[in-house]
């Protein structure tokens, strides 16, 4: 049991930590999203020079060969700077579905364009009637000789808006909420037959609606088995979750420590609101709610890379649970104790709420989750 | 960062299972599993158990009969303990006055108290609170005057756990009034046999007999019997109060009343169905599940940084192990309460002596003690540092407010 980072993963942290102060203070990231692209091309350059683009990928596919904790120290840094640049959707969704289920040639020719910031991938895979259910497909892929030929509507697709290409979720076989006969294919964004709508997300970020008619996919450019494709959706959707989780931790953390800040500057009365015992306890409410989290955060990341597929998902959920519990109440008493500020939009406050309210909404609120995890044996099951 | 625990963790923890097995008296580990609590002579004996086996004092210096094992072994020891369940040393010789004495007390005092709270020869309780100092303890009034070769000692304990069976009670007392009021205590060692002292008991709204008042009239106490230097009491109670909260999370004791409750809710049907096929009722446990993880995760983050930390400086991070931990053992009791229902109803106190509750019992025989286990356990978010007190040392040590 250690919870000391490596010194690697100790530069790591630095650098990126760096980084973002030079480059994604608030005022700057209201630039990066005034960009064409809803995000800086000139930051995700940087993010590659930096290596955080390939980190997890192996090195012989052009990465550095780091696992989730490396994937936890880079999305915690994102989460207190709130950055809007598509790594969920690029490197952690598509990255990681090629890193565990990519041939070795998709792997040599994908992944090093990913690391590199060349080639930009969004996983195309939610559908309007799924809810939090991630095997309810309803996008066919049917067979026309060697090549499967796709047609259905894929929602939310996360930065899908500006993607150089799509790994595309649709079922080869089987029933709408089947487990079994889910495939995975990657298509060009301009292949013909697929057509997107982008939008602006609450969170500041981008998605995209992408529509798939008549899409042909050539036998190579299919990932892994076309019928057995879940078991890898839902082992990446978990890793997302980690991730998602340790940036759910660098939010609350700076709305925390934005708010005890603003508790030691703000006065009226005469004195600092902070020596205001009713303030004092909401804000140690607040540090407990966030201490439970950055433990579960390491939870989920420490069982993301567990190979017994229930083990995990139990760890996941209940992670998942704390974090939405944990992010909702810091994010509404963060807002609570600015006062009007906090509901402003120049202020970065109110963001850092907004993007905790999102994470709770995607891939499984904490509701889902935790019924999830009721379904479970739970963890004292046996001793 | 390796969060997994060790193949010699693991290991250790499969050796303290197996021991706690095969030489945990059954009649102790039935007691607590059905909710009722140990006698004296159940301590004392499962207590010389452990002593022989060398693991009544674990976290002690090793001269002292300590293991030297590291925080995390100590962890997985506490919790094969509660998950036994079996009953935990005596907390106010061996994890209060105990670690007090061999840090700050004479040779003379380590020599004679240690291997004695070891072993469970002498029975320790505390001798903080008073009726007009609970929160606010450094406003005690209890007063402790020179007189010759004696400390001349008068004024009122309360809230003494286990006082009823105590050899020796650990006394703050004023010994100076001229000065701020943290400034002039000191902490001094009493036999519990010396004439002036009147212990009464407290019965608690779960009908049993924990606490007590001790009173304190003209009780002559020799001067040797002070620890440390006159009026640095308060220093070595913030010390003592530290390490109580370390232990406080009572995370093994949580997990195994959660497994009872999966289990009794199995059992236990409410119409056509067990309880535990109620989705409202698994969600409810679920949520409760989720917390314990979490705090478990939380302990483990604040032992590893002890291994980091000044001795015996703690962490104020450990008021969170406060907060969560007695706010979780709280909601394991209310759901008992949901599994057992209307059969929480009867009154059948448990006897002095430890015994079974009233047989035959009216309802479930498992019942009897739940209602009981709610109502005490609301004692856990008052004492070792109200919740609200453990709120302001964070807001002041950690956010800096």
């Amino acid at each position: 049991m250690d919870f000391d980072f490596s010194e690697e993963q100790q530069l790591l942290k630095d650098s990126v930590v760096r980084l973002l102060a030079d480059r994604y203070d608030f005022e700057s990231r209201k630039k990066h999203q005034a960009a064409t692209e809803g995000w800086s091309l000139g930051v995700w350059r940087q993010f590659a020079e930096q290596g955080l683009l390939g980190i997890t990928f192996a090195e012989e596919d052009g990465g550095f060969g780091g696992g989730p904790v490396e994937t936890m120290i880079v999305m915690e840094a994102f989460g207190k700077a709130l950055v809007i640049e598509p790594y969920l959707s690029a490197v952690v969704l598509c990255g990681g579905l090629l890193r565990n289920a990519g041939s070795d040639e998709q792997r040599r020719t994908l992944l090093p364009s990913i690391a590199d910031g060349t080639k930009r991938l969004a996983f195309a895979h939610a559908e309007r009637q799924a809810g939090h259910d991630l095997h309810d497909i309803a996008a066919t892929a049917r067979t026309e000789g060697d090549a499967f030929v796709l047609d259905g509507d894929k929602s939310l697709v996360l930065h899908g808006d500006t993607a150089d290409a799509y790994i595309v979720s649709a079922r080869s076989s089987g029933e709408r909420r089947d487990r079994d006969g889910i495939g995975l294919f990657l298509v060009d964004a301009g292949a013909p037959g697929v057509s997107r709508r982008g939008y602006p997300t609450q969170d500041g970020m981008r998605a995209a609606e992408v529509s798939l008619t008549n899409v042909r996919v050539e036998r190579m450019n299919v990932i892994g088995d076309p019928a057995g494709g879940f078991p890898m959706i839902e082992r990446v959707a978990h890793e997302a979750i980690a991730a998602l989780c340790a940036e759910a931790v660098g939010a609350m953390a700076e709305a925390l420590d934005m708010t005890v800040d603003y508790l030691k500057q703000r006065k009226q009365f005469g004195t600092t609101i902070g020596s205001f015992q009713a303030l004092q306890h909401r804000a140690s409410d607040m540090f407990v709610a966030l201490e439970q989290a950055r433990s579960m955060a390491l939870f989920a990341t420490m069982m993301s890379s567990e190979p017994d597929a229930e083990e995990r998902g139990k760890a996941i959920s209940a992670a998942k649970v704390q974090i939405g519990r944990s992010g909702r109440f810091i994010g509404q008493q963060a807002v609570q104790l600015h006062g009007g500020i906090g509901m402003t939009m120049e202020y970065k406050l109110g963001h850092l709420f907004k993007r905790l309210a999102m994470i709770d909404t995607m891939f499984g609120d904490a509701d889902h989750h935790l019924e999830a995890f009721a379904d479970s044996d739970g963890f004292v099951g046996a001793l | 960062m390796d969060l997994r625990f060790t193949d010699e963790e693991i290991a250790f923890r499969s050796e303290v299972r197996n021991f706690l097995k095969e030489n945990l008296p059954s009649s102790i580990r039935e007691k607590l599993e059905d909710g009722r609590h140990p006698s004296k002579d159940d301590l004392v004996t499962w207590s010389r158990i452990l002593n022989r086996k060398g693991w009544a004092v674990t976290h002690w210096p090793v001269e002292w009969g300590g293991t030297g094992w590291d925080p995390i072994r100590q962890m997985i020891f506490r919790d094969e303990l509660q998950q036994a369940p079996a009953p935990e040393p005596l907390a106010f010789g061996v994890s209060m006055v105990g670690p007090v004495i061999y840090t700050f007390g004479s040779e003379e005092q380590k020599k004679r108290f240690l291997p004695r709270i070891a072993n469970l020869d002498d029975w320790w309780c505390q001798g903080f609170s008073e009726p007009g100092a609970g929160s606010d303890l450094a406003g005690l009034k209890t007063t402790a005057k020179r007189d010759g070769e004696h400390w001349v000692i008068n004024g009122q304990k309360t809230w003494t756990t286990l006082g009823q069976y105590a050899d020796w009670i650990f006394v703050l007392a004023r010994t100076d009034a001229s000065v701020k009021k943290q400034e002039g205590i000191s902490f001094i060692l009493v036999d519990m046999k010396t004439p002036g002292i009147t212990v009464r008991p407290i019965q608690t709204i779960d009908g049993g007999h924990e606490v007590n008042e001790v009173f304190f009239d003209d009780v002559r106490v020799p001067l040797e019997n002070l620890v440390g230097e006159e009026n640095k009491g308060w220093d070595y109670a913030k010390f003592l109060l530290g390490n109580e909260r370390n232990g406080i999370a009572r995370i093994g004791i949580s997990k195994a009343r959660l497994r009872k409750i999966r289990e009794l809710a199995k059992l236990h049907t409410f119409g056509e169905k067990p309880l535990i096929e109620s989705p409202r009722f698994r969600q409810k446990l679920a949520a409760v599940e989720v917390e314990v993880k979490a705090l478990e995760m939380t302990q483990l983050r604040v032992i590893s940084g002890e291994r980091k930390r000044e001795k015996g400086k703690p962490d104020p991070a450990s008021s969170v192990l406060k907060i969560k931990g007695s706010e979780i053992q709280q909601a394991t009791t209310e759901l008992l309460m949901d599994v057992v229902g209307p059969y929480a109803l009867p009154y059948e106190p448990e006897r002095e002596d430890g015994t079974r509750w009233n047989e035959p019992s009216v309802g479930p025989d498992w019942a009897a003690s739940i209602a009981p286990s709610y109502f005490n356990m609301r004692k856990v978010s008052i004492y070792g540092g109200s919740n609200e007190i453990q709120r302001s040392i964070i807001a002041k040590a950690i956010l800096g407010l």
